[in-house]
């Protein structure tokens, strides 16, 4: 015969205090895992909008990193007559010859901290390779005016950023004419303006990086063989979505391995606490473990009891753990991304794999604690138990 | 009498103490350990000499500087030695070997870092050969390099696949001095880049500024900015600590996010202490009341449980900090040069004694108060 749920539950409730501050201890060993978990995930789900399946980068070889690399113009022109690109409206070719530099600004509510921000010349097909880009307040800028357009994160966060401001680098004031969301994706971080003013500004003879749009995203294979083979050419080319995920692979990594390490460390504090309030709980019960016993419960509806008990208490921390990081969903995290040297805003994510991998955490740590001490009440003999009290 | 007390007290629930004592070591190890991290971020900036300025260009860190320039700030007022450098960002057979490199103009770097020690054989060695490198000791133990060695490194900001001739290591005179960079002559980097890329050549990453005396930093630093003000290349001068905690604040939410965790890790403790005191206070009530009975007053009974709490508080903070050094040196080796400076300063040593008495206080209070207010009846009749 099993022994009924209310049972257990009402255990839990008589010593609130003691339930409160073991649950309360999973409660913030979930939390910080929930954290990490929506973190990275809020990393990868930037990046990962971030890049399109259909579109292909092309950046010098071994460069890394838009910033490190050089195509200069003759090779972007082999690059711009590949048959792999697709033709737009007019018979214009989708493919953007960007430029991409980093400038230093000021964050609006620090004094004196400077951060990378990533600034991208584009040409006319640039934000139609770009389709989660739209402009939200202002208009975009003008080809051949120093005039640019800011993400939504800059345009928060960076002093002079904002519409109608103006930014000085390059030796020129720079007005902000519009400002763009991206869906969330790394775009939100950057300024971007006309290419040809840009490279004039910063003395730069050369294109950073070529993105263009495939007419057929399978054929992507033979693109890169034809330019990477190219003698002309010293370039890699990446498909885009996979070009922004390695970007980040150096910080997603670091979230994830300093996260975990971090967790397992506190879960073991927590499950500690739970195998003491689970030893406590069984001890200053024996007498009714015997009763119980007597009574016909057998040994295993006992041991369920307080492996139940254990699971409610780490259940209970689990929820309220996760309850506590879905709020962390209104932040944005800002810093600066390794491998680009830029800074980057991504927000923390919860996605229903994380809920459920948190109440996994939960539980296991529950069971864990209570394993020991319910096999200890289980093993109970009925007639020591009985004279204990 | 309390500290016998005190000890019988601790010892008569063997287990729950034990399991106790346990979760406090791992708390306050993760404490140590965490704060250690912290500490490594700001090593930089803590290892920066007062009397050194770094000229960068002001638009950012990625664009260069006139070779012409190094001429120009010769002539400020106060300059005592200008020296070249390039971040060169190469890669050693895979990106998971980072390790800093730099070009530099050689005799002047290193006369601007006298913490960088090594053999004046070596160094010599290291001035007549222009393939030739200096690296760290800590970056020679860790991938096992020994003078004479060839380290080829794949180019990323430079492209090509370049190799340097290991002719000297050098030692920090420091404790936090850096000892994994590797650095090169500027010279030869600007050779091949005459060949291979000649509009890139000519140009320097970043100037290294000594200066007469800390107190004329701010004078010299503006004199050199002023100096180029309006030119195609202007810049942006500041004091070396300030260019390394650049760096540190723009990676600031990380060492925040550390920060936090590490006190919430604290916070759990917290609970598991609390929740053993609240225990242990709930089983001994009929006790704490017989000592009233015969004569104990509450400051007493109150004293016996702080005691207890801050005896376990003090035997967890103890293994706890004894495990936090080798298990330190440990991470410090698995991470190879990842963090330049890794140690377990005496500040963290405190503060993690100073967390566990603050935990153990703070676990004694709910069930000191009850214990100190309850009725000697209600005491005595109560059962656990």
């Amino acid at each position: 015969m099993r022994l009924p749920l209310s049972y257990v539950v009402r255990n839990l409730w008589t010593r609130k205090l003691t339930t409160l501050l073991t649950a309360g201890g999973m409660a913030l060993v979930v939390f910080v895992f929930a954290a990490v978990l929506m973190l990275e995930a809020g990393l990868r789900q930037t990046l990962v909008d971030t890049g399109s399946f259909d579109n292909a980068v092309v950046i010098r070889r071994s460069a890394q990193t838009e910033v490190q690399s050089g195509i200069d113009r003759a090779q972007a022109g082999v690059i711009e007559s590949q048959p792999e690109v697709t033709l737009g409206a007019g018979g214009a070719r989708m493919l953007s010859k960007e430029v991409v530099v980093l400038v230093n600004l000021y964050k609006r509510d620090a004094e004196n901290k400077p951060a990378n921000v990533l600034v991208r010349g584009v040409e006319p097909q640039g934000l139609a390779l770009r389709p989660q880009l739209h402009i939200v307040a202002g208009r975009l800028f003008r080809p051949g005016a120093s005039e640019i357009v800011v993400g939504r994160s800059v345009a928060e966060r960076f002093r002079g950023a904002g519409l109608g401001e103006r930014l000085y680098f390059g030796l020129r004031d720079w007005s902000v004419v519009g400002v763009f969301d991206a869906g969330h994706s790394g775009f939100d971080s950057e300024i971007w303006g006309d290419a040809d003013q840009l490279m004039q500004a910063f003395r730069r003879p050369v294109y950073s990086s070529v993105v263009l749009k495939l007419a057929d995203p399978a054929r992507f294979g033979e693109l890169k063989a034809r330019l990477e083979s190219d003698p002309r050419l010293t370039v890699e080319a990446k498909r885009e979505i996979e070009f922004y995920s390695e970007q980040s692979a150096l910080l997603a990594n670091f979230i994830r391995y300093l996260g975990l390490s971090l967790s397992v460390i506190f879960s073991v504090g927590a499950v500690l606490g739970a195998m003491i309030t689970m030893y406590a709980s069984v001890a200053t019960r024996t007498a009714e473990i015997g009763t119980l016993r007597a009574l016909g419960f057998r040994r295993g509806s006992i041991l369920a009891a307080f492996l139940l008990e254990a699971a409610a208490l780490g259940i209970t921390g689990g929820a309220a753990g996760l309850f506590a990081a879905s709020f962390m969903q209104l932040l944005t995290i800002s810093t600066m991304n390794w491998q680009s040297f830029s800074e980057l805003a991504f927000s923390f994510t919860l996605t229903g794999a994380i809920v459920a991998k948190s109440l996994a955490f939960a539980l296991a740590m529950g069971f864990l604690g209570g394993f020991l001490p319910a096999a200890r009440a289980a093993r109970i003999d009925i007639v020591d138990a009985l004279r204990a009290a | 009498m309390y500290l016998k007390l005190i000890a019988r007290n601790a010892l008569r629930h063997r287990l729950r103490t034990l399991l106790t004592v346990l979760g406090l070591t791992v708390a306050i190890l993760a404490f140590g350990l965490l704060r250690t991290v912290v500490e490594a971020w700001y090593a930089g900036s803590e290892a920066a000499s007062d009397t050194r300025l770094v000229t960068r260009n002001a638009i950012s860190l990625t664009f260069p500087l006139p070779l012409s320039y190094q001429a120009r700030i010769r002539q400020v007022t106060g300059v005592t030695r200008v020296a070249a450098a390039n971040w060169f960002g190469g890669v050693y057979v895979s990106e998971k070997n980072f390790f800093p490199q730099f070009a530099i103009d050689a005799a002047n770097y290193l006369a601007l870092y006298p913490e960088y020690v090594m053999p004046e054989d070596q160094l010599r060695a290291f001035l007549r050969d222009r393939k030739g490198c200096v690296i760290g000791r800590k970056l020679a133990q860790v991938y096992g390099f020994r003078i004479g060695d060839a380290i080829p490194l794949r180019g990323t900001i430079f492209p090509g696949n370049w190799e340097f001739v290991v002719r000297a290591i050098y030692d920090g005179a420091e404790r936090n001095t850096d000892t994994s960079i590797l650095f090169f002559h500027w010279d030869y980097l600007n050779e091949t880049l005459k060949k291979t890329v000649p509009r890139r050549a000519d140009q320097v990453g970043v100037y290294v500024v000594g200066v007469a005396g800390a107190g004329r930093v701010a004078e010299v630093a503006a004199a050199i900015d002023g100096g180029f003000k309006n030119s195609l290349a202007e810049t942006l001068t500041e004091t070396e600590k300030a260019f390394q905690l650049g760096f540190v604040s723009m990676t600031e939410a990380i060492v925040v996010a550390i920060r936090l965790v590490s006190f919430v890790v604290i916070l759990i403790i917290l609970a598991v202490m609390a929740n053993t005191m609240a225990m242990t206070a709930r089983e001994r009530i009929a006790e704490y009341a017989t000592l009233k009975a015969i004569g104990f007053g509450p400051r007493h009974v109150v004293l016996l449980i702080v005691g207890e709490s801050l005896a376990i508080a003090a035997v967890g903070a103890a293994a706890g900090v004894a495990l936090t050094f080798p298990i330190a040196a440990e991470f410090s080796r698995a991470m190879g040069t990842l963090f330049k400076v890794f140690f377990v300063s005496h500040q963290t040593v405190q503060m993690q004694f100073a967390a566990a008495g603050l935990v153990g206080v703070l676990a004694a209070i709910a069930p000191g108060v009850r214990a100190a207010r309850v009725r000697i009846a209600d005491g005595l009749r109560s059962v656990g």
